[in-house]
């Protein structure tokens, strides 16, 4: 079991995190972001680039940061990926999602979760019970007190990123930190 | 009376206004004398931004309500931009329309930009009505909450007016 979810600075990159690339990488990318935000959606695809680009330099956090009021299916979401996250397949539900922002209905996340051969059933009961809020809402409010200010918000080694959201301004400020 | 282009700093006393909130209400500072608020005045409606500062405040409001604060945005739209962006992104705080004479308010707090909009500037006003925390923060960089949360607490920790008897008092909730 997972201890109680806590709020984390953004400074603070821990176990309970989802992480992909080396824990010893020089740079870490961490993202506060929301599955139905279009210009997340973007950053969604230039992420994947520049961990291409910077590969086995690069680590990147994804934590959760849904504005529920503009994106009603933003929660759910948020909580499906951790779902599929505790059957071992976070990155691929994660993808899925940005990949498919039009139609995060509950219908179409289930169907997700089949694709990814999850178990549906048991995947279903966890966002259907909401089993996952409390980490959405420990990541939403880490977020707050780190300064997130919209989404998607990036820090670079904890820094928070003020600058654009295009691939280059992206390299250019990962690569000065590397 | 001179503009001053300072905003003005923790210790002042908040200059009252009244603005319209809706197209048919107005709203005064002094309404909230008894309870924080924060002032958070921005440059325009409709930034075409996901997630801008108006809509993370929304999302943020219940946590000002733990600390008992009244949200106030404020910009040189009118009431009817102010409505139509209220209802779009569903805000439910109001919006204060600082449009006639325009930017009045903005000036009265030394925030009024001479691009004819106000600053993303911040007040946190005490529930004597004293600004006890200022931010003004660079133009293009939305100032987030954890700054407004902070004061807030700090409120909280530092209750004004009757000083001495309540700071031998142990806080209780």
């Amino acid at each position: 079991m997972t201890p109680a979810a806590k709020a984390r600075p953004a400074q603070t990159i821990s176990a309970e995190d989802r992480a992909r690339g080396p824990a010893g990488a020089p740079v870490t990318l961490l993202e506060y972001g929301d599955y139905e935000c279009p210009h997340c959606g973007r950053a969604h695809s230039i992420v994947q680039r520049l961990e291409k680009h910077f590969a086995g330099k690069l680590r990147f956090v994804f934590r959760n940061f849904p504005l529920s009021n503009m994106h009603p299916h933003a929660e759910m979401a948020a909580e499906a990926a951790e779902a599929a996250g505790a059957q071992g397949k976070f990155w691929e539900m994660h993808d899925m999602l940005f990949d498919h922002q039009e139609d995060l209905s509950e219908d179409a996340i289930t169907d997700f979760a089949g694709e990814l051969g999850l178990n549906t059933e048991k995947f279903a009961e966890a966002v259907q019970s909401q089993k996952y809020a409390a980490r959405v809402k420990a990541d939403f409010a880490g977020g707050v007190r780190s300064g997130v200010n919209g989404t998607p918000t990036f820090f670079i080694n904890g820094a928070r990123h003020d600058g654009g959201l295009e691939y280059e301004d992206l390299v250019k400020a990962i690569g000065g930190a590397v | 009376m001179t503009t001053i282009a300072q905003p003005l700093q923790p210790g002042t006393p908040a200059p009252d206004f009244k603005l319209r909130s809706t197209p048919d209400q107005d709203v005064s500072l002094s309404d909230f004398r008894g309870r924080p608020v924060v002032l958070a005045f921005y440059p325009a409606d409709w930034s075409p931004v996901c997630g801008d500062q108006m809509a993370l405040y929304n999302e943020i409001l219940p946590e000002f309500t733990h600390h008992k604060a009244e949200l106030l945005g404020i910009s040189v739209d009118g009431a009817w931009c102010h409505a139509a962006f209220s209802h779009d992104r569903k805000l439910h705080f109001p919006l204060l329309s600082d449009f006639e004479p325009k930017g009045a308010v903005a000036k009265l707090y030394g925030v009024y930009h001479p691009g004819g909009i106000a600053e993303r500037a911040l007040f946190v006003i005490d529930k004597d009505g004293v600004i006890r925390w200022t931010y003004v923060s660079p133009m293009g960089v939305n100032p987030g909450a954890e700054g407004i949360l902070e004061a807030l607490e700090g409120l909280d920790g530092h209750p004004a007016g009757d000083g001495k008897a309540q700071a031998a008092k142990k806080r209780d909730a």
